[in-house]
């Protein structure tokens, strides 16, 4: 454990050391800002709450989220450096989970500095901060579902760009497993089961109930069963491309 | 072919150790075991294995068959204990850019468990030792390669591992850095095991009291580097500059001294080259023999061999 924090440090410190930390803030603010007030319509549907800023979230994070998983591994193997944190006396697992805690945490603070939001919405009114609240830790939860997959994708290729692709395709996959139009795609030939399967990898329909600032446990299941086995399948991974 | 145990016995043993990637065989059972006060010079072509052995016994890559034991810790079921007694300076000496010499080894120190003043103590004494003290605040990617490279060999010394497993640990460096570098080795190899590989064969005479030459993922030489020498095909060989042509006449003389393979004339000059059978010294019949001639002689010395020779004739053949 003690290694994986000594990971975690030095991960979140190379994200400051770059302007990549400070370019994927600025970007992140400026765009939850765009989309909240433009597309949103935060002003003009005259509600107290954050419904409008939250809801832009999965489509921000389909973007940015891989942005910030790409280099996680695909760094390490382009520069070889992964042959010099592998031959170190830490487990390959709490590599992987340093680094993915790393980002999550990079990725909170970005989140937290959108607290303006929250300050411009109290001060126009009394919204409810239960749920605004229940929203922020559901966003965060989601991140982590992103993050994970971008940090399985990123330790798969050498190549950076690779990464963001790769992982940004399979978010997209994930975010609208749930929508009419891929539902329509396996309606009428798949069973049902597997319909519904589908359906409940959806990142859109368990992010929806969290909005509301309902905080199911079976969506916190879920976004951490998504951590989980990408993660796992990252350490495989690591394993797996060592020295190639 | 020698057989050498340091006084501890082996601190690495590898033991049939064999690295398959796909049909190619990289690494082909190889077996050695390295002891204490050794340094094991680890020679070969490039593309013979020594970075992927040096990567199994790291625990860096799978091993394919045989096993390696390092400290008494088998690298396959054992990695974390087997990785803590080892110093690994791997190829190209990969470090991370973005941070300055003391963050880096202020990491490693870390990941190695050191904290508080045990860990800043260890960090300005592999500073100190590779004379680091100027680039200690620069991010390592403006380092020069000679920099570089000492800030990797600092990192694998910190944690005084009784094993340095170091890939070409004097690639790039200048003469000044090459002779400072091997003087930190020969200083710490009383009580380490350590594996240096290179293709810089001064190196192996310079450093190692053990040589290892291997090819095509094969074993070919092991022994010390007086023994590898003693291989080059002008080992013992007698040269001798006349004062002028006259005293060429005596290459039939020579030819003919018992342990003479053959005698060679240096081309374009009044020198001959005199070779003897499997090493053997010549120079006292040599010398007598020239005496009795009463031929005038510039001068007359005995070759010691060119490593290069041996490196060729080891490597070539098969």
């Amino acid at each position: 454990m003690h290694s994986c924090w000594v990971i975690t440090k030095r991960e979140l410190g190379a994200y400051f050391s770059t302007p990549l930390a400070y370019v994927f803030i600025v970007i992140f603010l400026a765009m939850s800002g765009a989309l909240t007030f433009f597309l949103g319509a935060f002003f003009e549907r005259g509600q107290a709450d954050l419904q409008s800023f939250f809801s832009f979230h999965p489509w921000l994070y389909l973007f940015l989220i891989p942005a910030v998983a790409m280099r996680l591994w695909a760094e390490e193997r382009k520069t070889g450096t992964n042959e010099l944190l592998l031959t170190l006396p830490v487990p390959t697992w709490a590599a992987v989970i340093g680094k993915f805690l790393a980002a999550w945490v990079f990725i909170g603070i970005a989140l937290a500095l959108t607290f303006p939001f929250w300050i411009t919405v109290n001060y126009l009114g009394e919204p409810d901060n239960g749920v605004i609240l229940a929203a922020y830790i559901g966003s965060f939860i989601m991140a982590g579902g992103y993050l994970a997959i971008g940090s399985c994708i990123s330790a798969a290729t050498k190549n950076q760009v690779i990464a963001f692709i790769i992982a940004a395709v399979v978010s997209f996959l994930f975010l609208m497993s749930g929508v009419e139009l891929v539902q329509s795609f396996f309606q009428g030939w798949a069973p049902d089961f597997v319909i519904e399967a589908i359906k409940s990898m959806s990142f859109l329909t368990h992010f929806n109930d969290i909005v509301r600032g309902v905080i199911d446990l079976r969506d916190v299941i879920f976004f951490g069963s998504v951590m989980g086995v990408f993660l796992f399948a990252n350490t495989a991974v690591v394993d797996l491309t060592r020295g190639s | 072919m020698s057989e050498q145990g340091g006084e501890l016995g082996g601190m690495i043993t590898l033991d049939g150790l064999t690295k398959k990637f796909g049909s190619f065989t990289a690494v082909d059972n190889i077996s050695l075991s390295v002891g204490k006060g050794e340094v094991l010079g680890f020679l070969g072509p490039n593309g013979a294995g020594k970075s992927t052995t040096m990567r199994m016994v790291t625990g860096y890559l799978p091993i394919s068959g045989g096993r390696a034991m390092v400290c008494g810790h088998d690298i396959e079921t054992d990695p974390l204990e087997a990785r803590r007694c080892i110093g690994y300076l791997p190829e190209g000496a990969p470090l991370y850019g973005d941070m300055t010499t003391r963050q880096f080894l202020g990491f490693i120190a870390e990941v190695r468990g050191f904290t508080g003043a045990d860990k800043k103590k260890r960090v300005e004494t592999a500073i100190h030792k590779l004379e680091l003290d100027a680039v200690v605040n620069q991010p390592i990617e403006t380092l020069s390669k000679g920099y570089k490279r000492r800030v990797g060999l600092a990192q694998a010394i910190l944690h005084d591992p009784d094993v340095l497993i170091l890939d070409e640990p004097t690639d790039g460096l200048d003469p000044n850095q090459k002779h400072q570098v091997r003087e930190l080795i020969h200083n710490m190899a009383k009580d380490k095991a350590i594996v240096i590989s290179t293709h810089l064969l001064e190196e192996v005479t310079a450093v190692c009291t053990r040589a290892v030459i291997i090819a095509h993922g094969k074993l070919v030489f092991d022994g010390t580097p007086d023994q590898l020498q003693s291989q080059a095909p002008t080992h013992n060989a007698v040269t001798i500059r006349f004062t002028s042509s006259e005293g060429l006449v005596i290459k039939s003389d020579l030819s003919s001294l018992p342990d003479v393979a053959r005698v060679e004339t240096l081309n374009g000059t009044n020198t001959l080259m005199v070779i003897p059978a499997a090493g053997a010294s010549i120079v006292d019949a040599v010398g007598i023999c020239v005496r009795d001639k009463g031929v005038e002689i510039d001068e007359i010395f005995v070759e010691r061999g060119h490593l290069d020779d041996v490196f060729r004739q080891l490597t070539l053949r098969g």
